[in-house]
């Protein structure tokens, strides 16, 4: 059975000040996901992850993976999908309400 | 209840500024996040799913209305209007800035309130029955003995660093609302044969990926060794509690790895050696803390209340709401209420800061500014008039808050799961509004049924003491449920068993239903889910939901 090709990958933080989710856009820190720019090299998001707190803009920076629909990185697990989006149960916050 | 003194006050503050000196710190980069991550957790400041949340004590699950009011600002000022009532009897909001943490903290300590000791390897909030002091069942008050365990916890610099968190819970009362065979160490206050009076001591319960029933440690404790022997417990496991793996680092392990029996020796031993230095805190530091937890002034009410009762017989819905909402109290007259979070759709727990507002000015009115928080994430006001309760009732439907389901299936225990939390595998709370909404029109019939549901095995939605129990689990990157049953947190603690293989979010609700309408089918009488399941065992259920 053939291996699955890996899924792309995009950078994720929290934003120290405002503990908001924050996507790395290739040159700067957005909180939108469509903003968001694929991993090329895993060495170097770990570096501009460490790089980037170090700085104090952000905490907890992780990649995970996604599936680019119509060119925008739509997160492949659900847990990303609520932190990119907000409370599934709270339609009115969160960046799916605009916030 | 309790006021502070100078003393507690300036420790407060001077925590606050503490804390604010951190954060600025934090900012100015002369604090790295791995440095300031545990200073943050001290007080309570989580980094979660969205954005960073603050966890607020809520000591014994005791509130003036003056608090609740400080706590509805909060949720105004610094998060989204509202916050959400955990199952250890604290507050969570979910929203919170880090620069504006420390403003909030200082608003908090203006209402004697903080967030100390709501994170971290340390003694956290001591629980207890939310009906404390209103309640008949009782042979004490047990809150200024929360209250002693409170101060003698706080910064206590030989429990700051414990191999793992620390729960302890108190009861006076023999039908137990504190779930107190489920925690680190559980404290049952009861009079002997011989008329005495004390502690029944419970240790090495707990949930989590390792769910335990606490044994009995010592059948009676006389009240005046409280604190001595409460010291040997924690020093053992503060001694030999495994600090090499997380998962094995509770009591309840401790207590399992060395046996009960060698477990006792050894407190005993300890307890010996305590006797030699420790000094119990002298009967008028107890009558100091007790005198502020005594009796409101109670009116002298004849009853029958012909009022309450014609508006009983007058009006069924107010019946209802009585039958399942409000209890006996101690004083002719008065009841207890629980003020219900789990309006059927609504989010179990929430609580917007109108709501809040409305319930402190409730409380002010009817019930001597005095609120509780239950760990089955409800409200109480514990001393209310008879003929005040109509009157209550109308302004509870006002704001949403007058659901007469306490105890049956729609008032669900619901950690904040997967749509808030960092830890969680799967979502909860549409889990609980699902059930909520498909099960309401039978709940009545039904009769009392505790569902349970956490989004992850750390179980803060005590799905291991559910009637029917819900754990939300991850399978290949999609939520999963596993179903249990039989699972108690009252004084007949058991704890659930799996039923089978799990389900997707439809077919968990799918499946409560099915164990539901089984349930009606075979029970005798007015039986309960939980008696039911006693007898027949899980047979009729797995064929109902398996076929």
């Amino acid at each position: 059975m053939t291996k699955p090709e890996p899924l792309p990958r995009i950078l994720n933080a929290n934003d120290l000040a405002t503990g908001d989710v924050v996507y790395w856009s290739g040159s700067k820190w957005t909180r939108h996901i469509a903003e968001a720019e694929m991993i090329a090299d895993n060495d170097a998001a770990d570096a501009l992850g460490k790089t980037e707190m170090a700085a104090r803009r952000v905490v907890d920076v992780y990649p995970f993976e996604v599936n680019f629909e119509n060119g925008v990185p739509v997160p492949a697990r659900y847990r990303e999908r609520v932190r990119s989006l907000g409370p599934s149960v709270r339609l009115d916050l969160g960046k799916q309400a605009g916030e | 209840m309790y006021k502070y003194d100078d003393f507690d006050h300036a420790i407060v503050n001077a925590r606050v500024d503490e804390f604010r000196d951190q954060v600025a710190r934090r900012v100015a980069g002369e604090l790295s996040e791995d440095a300031f991550k545990p200073l943050r957790l001290m007080n309570g400041l989580y980094l979660q799913l969205h954005a960073y949340m603050l966890r607020v004590a809520i000591p014994y699950g005791t509130l003036s209305a003056d608090q609740l009011r400080m706590l509805a600002h909060i949720a105004r000022s610094y998060d989204k209007n509202y916050a959400h009532f955990t199952t250890r009897q604290n507050i969570q909001y979910n929203w919170i800035k880090l620069a504006e943490a420390p403003d909030l903290l200082a608003d908090l300590a203006r209402v004697e309130m903080q967030a100390i000791q709501t994170s971290g390897n340390c003694i956290r909030n001591i629980t207890t029955d939310q009906f404390a002091g209103a309640t008949a069942e009782e042979v004490a008050d047990p809150r200024p003995y929360a209250e002693l365990l409170r101060q003698y916890s706080t910064f206590h610099p030989e429990f700051s660093f414990l191999p793992r968190k620390f729960k302890i819970a108190l009861t006076a009362a023999p039908h137990d609302r504190a779930a107190i065979k489920l925690h680190d160490i559980g404290l049952e206050l009861y009079k002997n044969a011989t008329g005495d009076i004390g502690w029944r001591v419970f240790v090495g319960g707990g949930m989590g990926r390792t769910p335990i029933i606490g044994k009995v440690l010592r059948e009676f404790l006389p009240q005046a060794y409280f604190l001595g022997y409460i010291e040997a417990i924690m020093r053992v496991y503060n001694r030999y509690g495994r600090r090499d793996n997380i998962y094995k680092a509770r009591i309840k392990i401790l207590v399992h790895e060395l046996g009960l029996e060698e477990f006792h020796r050894q407190v005993d031993a300890e307890w010996a050696d305590i006797q030699k230095t420790f000094a119990e805190p002298p009967a008028v530091e107890l009558e100091r803390i007790s005198a502020f937890f005594v009796n409101p002034t109670f009116e002298t009410i004849a009853t029958p209340v012909a009022i309450y009762d014609d508006a009983r017989k007058t009006n069924p819905a107010f019946d209802h709401w009585v039958e399942r909402n409000v209890c006996a109290h101690k004083q002719q007259g008065y009841s207890i209420v629980t003020i219900s979070l789990k309006a059927v759709g609504e989010i179990p727990g929430d609580a917007s800061a109108d709501q809040m507002d409305t319930i402190a000015a409730l409380a002010d009115q009817y019930s001597f500014s005095d609120v509780r928080v239950t760990h089955e994430q409800n409200l109480v006001l514990p001393h209310v008039r008879q003929i005040d309760l109509f009157a209550l009732w109308e302004k509870l439907k006002d704001i949403g808050l007058a659901s007469d389901n306490v105890g049956l299936a729609s008032d669900i225990i619901a950690c904040p799961g997967m749509d808030y939390c960092s830890l969680a595998n799967a979502r909860s709370i549409p889990i609980a509004q699902d059930i909520a909404k498909r099960l309401a029109p039978i709940e009545r019939s039904t009769g009392e049924l505790k569902i349970k549901i956490s989004g992850c095995i750390n179980a803060c939605g005590h799905h291991h003491a559910g009637h029917i129990g819900i754990l939300g689990v991850d399978k290949k990157g999609e939520e999963n449920y596993q179903l249990s049953l039989g699972g108690s947190a009252a004084e007949d603690t058991t704890l659930s068993t799996i039923l089978g293989p799990g389900f997707d979010a439809d077919g968990v609700v799918n499946a409560v239903e099915k164990i539901v309408a089984c349930f009606n089918t075979i029970k005798r009488d007015n039986e309960r889910f939980l008696d039911t399941y006693r007898r027949v065992g899980t047979a009729p259920f797995k064929e109902a939901v398996y076929g």
